[in-house]
């Protein structure tokens, strides 16, 4: 589903390589957490899986395709089958819960009658169909970032990158998201999950990737936050 | 779905940037103002020009007594010159060339010129010897002048033979000069309004880049992202170019037929139906030139 191998990404006029010789493989409905100190490599590698950037030695597979030599004009295609979160949510602040979601279907020209259809069952599945005509600045973060989850998730992804979710979210809505995961990660959806929060990875006991100076150095299944 | 969106999101665009839009379109109108005048012109001398041309000749003047001693020695053109003229004209050399040719005498000259000049003080002084006699030569083809003028200069008898053509390219030059005067100011009017129109677009991106964000992660393609952009120069592009053809319609009837087709009723004038001629023009350049700047400011802009 997901294969790096030996991936490494310089940038120019940084010290030491951003990724070094990372090599990974993922399988379809795995739950990985991506650990590490801040600039250790986590966000460069999901960069490298959206395709925003290209490694500047080894190879990447993602859902198939050779992400080197993917023509420009494929990416978007390509980027369809992804689902991404951030930590600070990148809702839109002028549209509403359900015309946020709506708004990810309408750019890649799917019909009105879908869009009717699966925006507000997918504010069902995050618990937010009451919310549906609240604008970001009206919901909470727990509430935002279960938005920007539907709004993920509403195309159906094979592959779904959470780049610190949880970040700025307390530990009980936290957990809520959490929860939110697992179910999607259930349905069969793999999930890629960069995070700092040892809580929520030490209760996942799932596979745990840690990065650290863009090298891999522990890749363990049913692991916590630190090796024991 | 997809038109609809488009739409929407170029609505909020437009709403957004509405001052740079507005000087957009002034820009744009007053340039293609200035191509479309250009135009008139360049069509006011066509029309001109099948006009007089058909009307111009070859005037071969006969000396008079008053005429200057250098190039009429003898005075007054004898009966003998104007038979070898008519030989000439007559002869099989010449007679393929020319349409028509007729004699006009002193007294006719006179009362052509009685006529024409019927209100100005110089009539009353001019008498009928005073007035060269006229061979007035029609050409099949008018740019053959130089054959009839080099074969009967220099003989004697005649003082000048002068192509009439000549007076008209001077007016023509005139004509020109102020065309393309009105071409080169809508040349960097018109490069102005693609630099402003390449900013305006830039602005609009950066205003929207949160949209443009989620719409590259959700795998958005690049034609949908950029339609929306290309069409707010398209659209601003297309009404300065609407408005240009406004102007141009409004000279050609207020102006040239209103007041100069007024002034000056023998002369022929563009009208209406030559500036509508001009407008699928103006319209096509003013989109054109926008959407291919607003496409090239975008794509620099964004990339995948």
């Amino acid at each position: 589903m997901i294969s790096l191998s030996q991936i490494t990404k310089l940038y120019k006029g940084a010290p030491r390589p951003a990724l070094d010789n990372v090599s990974l493989e993922v399988d379809k409905g795995e739950f990985v957490f991506l650990v590490g100190a801040s600039g250790s490599g986590k966000s460069s590698l999901m960069r490298m899986i959206l395709r925003e950037d290209v490694p500047s030695s080894g190879s990447i597979h993602v859902l198939g395709e050779n992400l080197i030599g993917i023509p420009n004009r494929r990416v978007p295609h390509f980027r369809r089958s992804l689902g991404v979160v951030f930590q600070d949510f990148r809702l839109l602040p002028n549209k509403t819960a359900a015309q946020n979601v709506a708004f990810s279907l309408e750019v890649i020209g799917k019909s009105s009658g879908l869009i009717a259809e699966a925006v507000p069952d997918v504010l069902r599945l995050v618990g937010l169909e009451e919310k549906a005509n609240s604008l970001p600045s009206e919901l909470s973060g727990g509430e935002q970032q279960r938005v920007a989850l539907a709004r993920a998730i509403v195309n159906k992804p094979a592959i779904l990158l959470a780049d610190e979710p949880t970040g700025n979210l307390d530990p009980s809505t936290s957990e809520d998201i959490m929860a939110l995961l697992d179910r999607i990660n259930l349905s069969g959806t793999t999930i890629l999950m960069a995070t700092h929060d040892r809580g929520i990875v030490d209760r996942g006991r799932k596979r745990v990737i840690e990065l650290s100076q863009g090298k891999i150095v522990r890749d363990e299944s049913s692991s916590g936050y630190e090796v024991k | 779905m997809r038109a609809n969106f488009v739409f929407t999101e170029l609505g909020i665009a437009i709403r957004r940037n509405l001052s740079m839009i507005v000087s957009v379109i002034l820009v744009t109108f007053i340039s293609l103002t200035f191509v479309g005048t250009a135009g008139l012109l360049q069509q006011q001398i066509a029309s001109m020009k099948t006009y007089w041309y058909d009307k111009a000749q070859v005037a071969i003047y006969l000396c008079t007594k008053n005429s200057p001693q250098d190039i009429c020695p003898q005075g007054e053109a004898s009966q003998d010159v104007q038979s070898t003229i008519t030989g000439r004209l007559e002869s099989a050399t010449l007679k393929p060339y020319i349409e028509q040719y007729y004699f006009e005498n002193h007294e006719q000259a006179y009362q052509t010129f009685q006529e024409e000049f019927k209100d100005n003080a110089v009539a009353k002084y001019v008498t009928a010897s005073q007035l060269n006699e006229t061979f007035w030569v029609n050409l099949k083809d008018p740019d053959q002048a130089p054959i009839i003028i080099e074969s009967f200069s220099g003989l004697s008898g005649i003082e000048e033979v002068k192509d009439q053509r000549s007076y008209l390219d001077q007016i023509f030059a005139i004509l020109n000069i102020g065309s393309l005067a009105a071409i080169s100011i809508a040349g960097l009017m018109l490069f102005s309004a693609v630099l402003l129109i390449s900013t305006t677009i830039r602005l609009s991106a950066v205003m929207r880049r949160r949209e443009i964000g989620i719409m590259r992660l959700v795998g958005a393609s690049n034609f949908y992202i950029q339609l929306p952009f290309i069409l707010e120069g398209v659209v601003a592009g297309l009404i300065g170019s609407l408005l240009a053809g406004g102007a141009i319609f409004a000279i050609v009837s207020f102006f040239v037929q209103g007041f100069l087709a007024q002034q000056l009723p023998f002369t022929s004038f563009v009208g209406v139906t030559d500036a509508l001629t001009l407008l699928p023009g103006l319209l096509g350049l003013g989109a054109m030139l926008a959407g291919l700047a607003a496409f090239s400011s975008i794509r620099r802009y964004l990339r995948v």
